[in-house]
């Protein structure tokens, strides 16, 4: 199995995307390791094989944007938007994540082991977010399916205008946003959230996670809401 | 006889200027329902538009082309700044993106093939890409909406442009909304929603803020297609002047400006109306922005917002435009507000459906019901059958034909051998308001209200 190894202090990103698009595949590269990043937009976006790439450093905002099956592991921290829109694979970033973590993911497993920052999982479409530390305001608005564990606490407005998704939180809620509300863990609760920290490497107690989903209050026009929405 | 035997009897019934009927209308349907009305197309109110300015044809001071004869290039290229892989097209009108959900597969599977027989593109809408509108498109310009419905790795590379799009002119500053009576099962698993709820799309993109970050995703676009696809910038007409100058600044190969007219299939009339600007104006400070970057011909412009006319087209080109976008003329093309629907050879009248929603052909706006007696802003499998693809891009194909040889006409007219050489200097306003927006003469004057003293 080929490995290759990109200076970002070297060789120009298009280079290193274009060879993650075109030439790792072609040519069966399994991993590829980038040196240097020094906080770089855009590092690993697109993968489209199962690729494994290490970011040696601080990547910049879009680290492993629409990855579909491939490997990112960042270490060091992540600027904003990290694996945005990923469809499946994984990305871990072993620092700490900034806004717009997993936004609008459809599938793959995000893991942040320090804390994400503002809109952590915003318009979640599916796949699995775990946060080791806490998340900031307004994170998953809006989402629409898929999971996050979030193992210290929440910022304001968690779940806001909340669809299908499911968030755990082990920490404090500093507020819940519209429609987002704290349900009953059940057994198959405790089970996904076991799963997802195992996922992660993480260890933690089920049961000392909290369950919040939708009230499905917003799904339909109601004028009797007084535009409380 | 006094004179207070035969008092005298009123002859006119005096309605309020302020308080007219569609005014208590609508105070009566807000104080029955207690929520605003939504609906369709896009503003109704009279505006400044096209109509209001005239081209000064070739006479002795200009050498006019031979009308049917001499060869008019309507070729457009679109996305020459940093694409490897421009547009090409045969004509610079090109359609506007309509979501499938909106629209019935058949209507854009329709616009697909119409657009790829004349030599246009299409563009997707929110919701993603359908099979039926890749496989018929030759060209195919994929929307990356606040939303992300439906968004896909896979799409952005089978796609032969990127439309980041900010705003839309029916509606700048608000997001899109699909009643539930839409939200089909199809329609619910490409959108990752439940299906029959009333959707309401983000109105800001989940991933970034502000221009600076806009030019960081439009690079991570760039990035993932290896720097082949033009990247689109899409407003809505606001401030204008600023917005085309961010847009370029943040990396778009082509800015596409909307105006207030730009159709919508649900949207709250008072957006409607009420916010944006009308495409004459928007028109003109694109350009002015353009020019002012020394960006004109390096970022391409495409304009849309009630472009209806091969004339329209003309004097959008000659305002300074490279193309122009269409989506609710397409869609009358298609059959919308006609009042029957064309199936086995036979036409079948349409006027109970059209009453049934309380609106008749000619003034229908109910896209947003999902019930379009004509089947074209439907999910609903028996509606949807009332348009097929065949008779729908016939229709379009027209249509389209019409337009361009419109615009060609006009051209040759004012002495040119492409539709892109049509200029400013070849039009005139009629109205005062027309020539302030627009920044050219009044008819028979040098005067430009608020450039040129009277």
């Amino acid at each position: 199995m080929e490995r290759m190894s990109f200076d970002l202090a070297q060789v120009p990103l298009r280079e290193v995307n274009t060879f993650l698009h075109k030439d790792a595949p072609a040519r069966g590269v399994r991993q590829v390791v980038v040196t240097n990043p020094d906080g770089a937009h855009n590092i690993a976006v697109g993968l489209d094989c199962p690729v494994e790439v290490e970011v040696h450093g601080h990547a910049g905002y879009y680290a492993g944007g629409m990855n579909k099956t491939g490997t990112v592991t960042i270490f060091g921290s992540a600027g904003t938007g990290v694996a945005e829109n990923m469809m499946s694979g994984r990305v871990h970033v072993k620092g700490f994540a900034s806004n717009g973590a997993g936004a609008s993911m459809h599938g793959g497993l995000l893991v942040i082991d320090g804390d994400a920052g503002l809109r952590c999982g915003i318009s979640l479409k599916g796949g699995d977010i775990v946060v080791g530390g806490s998340v900031g305001s307004f994170s998953a608005f809006m989402a629409q399916a898929g999971r996050m564990v979030i193992c210290g606490d929440a910022g304001d407005a968690l779940g806001d205008s909340l669809y299908e998704a499911v968030l755990y939180v082990r920490g404090n809620i500093k507020s819940l946003g519209a429609d987002a509300q704290i349900e009953p863990m059940t057994e198959a609760d405790f089970a996904t959230v076991k799963e997802l920290l195992t996922a992660a490497g993480m260890q933690h107690d089920p049961h000392d996670f909290k369950r919040v989903a939708s009230a499905r209050n917003l799904y339909h026009w109601n004028a009797d809401a007084d535009q409380e929405y | 006889m006094s004179s207070n035997e035969h008092p005298a009897k009123p002859v006119v019934k005096e309605e309020s200027f302020g308080y007219d009927r569609k005014t208590i209308d609508y105070i009566r349907n807000a104080a029955a329902h207690g929520l605003y009305e939504i609906r369709g197309m896009g503003a109704k109110r009279q505006l400044p538009n096209f109509d209001d300015l005239v081209f000064l044809g070739a006479s002795l001071s200009r050498y006019p082309l031979e009308g049917y004869r001499e060869k008019c290039s309507t070729k457009t290229v679109l996305g020459t700044r940093f694409a490897k892989k421009p547009i090409e097209l045969e004509i610079p009108i090109t359609i506007a993106g309509m979501s499938f959900g909106s629209l019935s597969a058949n209507v854009k599977e329709a616009l697909g093939r119409a657009a790829t027989e004349v030599g246009t593109s299409t563009t997707t809408g929110d919701g993603g890409m359908t099979q039926e509108e890749r496989q018929s498109s030759k060209t195919l310009v994929y929307q990356c909406l606040p939303s992300r419905y439906g968004f896909n790795p896979d799409d952005v590379r089978r796609a032969d442009a990127i439309e980041m799009v900010i705003g839309q002119g029916a509606k700048p500053g608000g997001g899109g909304m699909l009643l539930g009576q839409k939200v089909s099962p199809r329609v619910a698993k490409m959108r990752t929603l439940p299906a029959g709820i009333d959707q309401r799309s983000a109105c800001r993109h989940p991933d970034w803020t502000g221009p600076d970050d806009l030019a960081i995703k439009i690079h991570e676009m760039r990035e993932l297609t290896d720097w082949e696809k033009p990247i689109y910038v899409k407003v809505g007409a606001t401030r204008t002047f600023n917005d085309v100058k961010l847009a370029v600044h943040s990396g778009a190969d082509v800015v596409v400006v909307d105006g207030m007219q730009g159709g919508t299939a649900a949207t709250q009339t008072c957006f409607i109306e009420h916010v944006g600007i009308p495409t004459l104006a928007a028109v003109r400070q694109a350009v002015d922005a353009l020019e002012d970057l020394d960006m004109k011909g390096k970022v391409q412009l495409i304009v849309s917002g009630g472009i209806r006319t091969g004339p329209d087209v003309a004097k959008a080109l000659a305002m300074g435009a490279d193309a122009v976008s269409i989506g609710q003329g397409v869609l009358i093309a298609l059959g919308c507000n006609h009042d029957s629907w064309f199936q086995n050879g036979a036409h079948h009248d349409a006027t109970a459906d059209y009453a049934a929603l309380g609106t008749a052909p000619g003034y229908c706006h109910h896209c947003h019901t999902g019930k379009c007696p004509v089947g074209i802003t439907t999910q609903d499998a028996v509606l949807e059958q009332r348009l097929t693809s065949e008779v729908g891009a016939r229709h379009l194909k027209n249509y389209l034909k019409t337009l361009n040889m419109e615009l060609t006409t006009i051209a040759r007219a004012c002495g040119k051998q492409s539709v892109h050489h049509l200029e400013r200097e070849d039009l005139v306003a009629l109205t005062l308001e027309a020539a302030a927006m627009a920044r050219v003469p009044l008819a028979g004057t040098n005067w430009i209200p608020g450039v040129s003293g009277f």
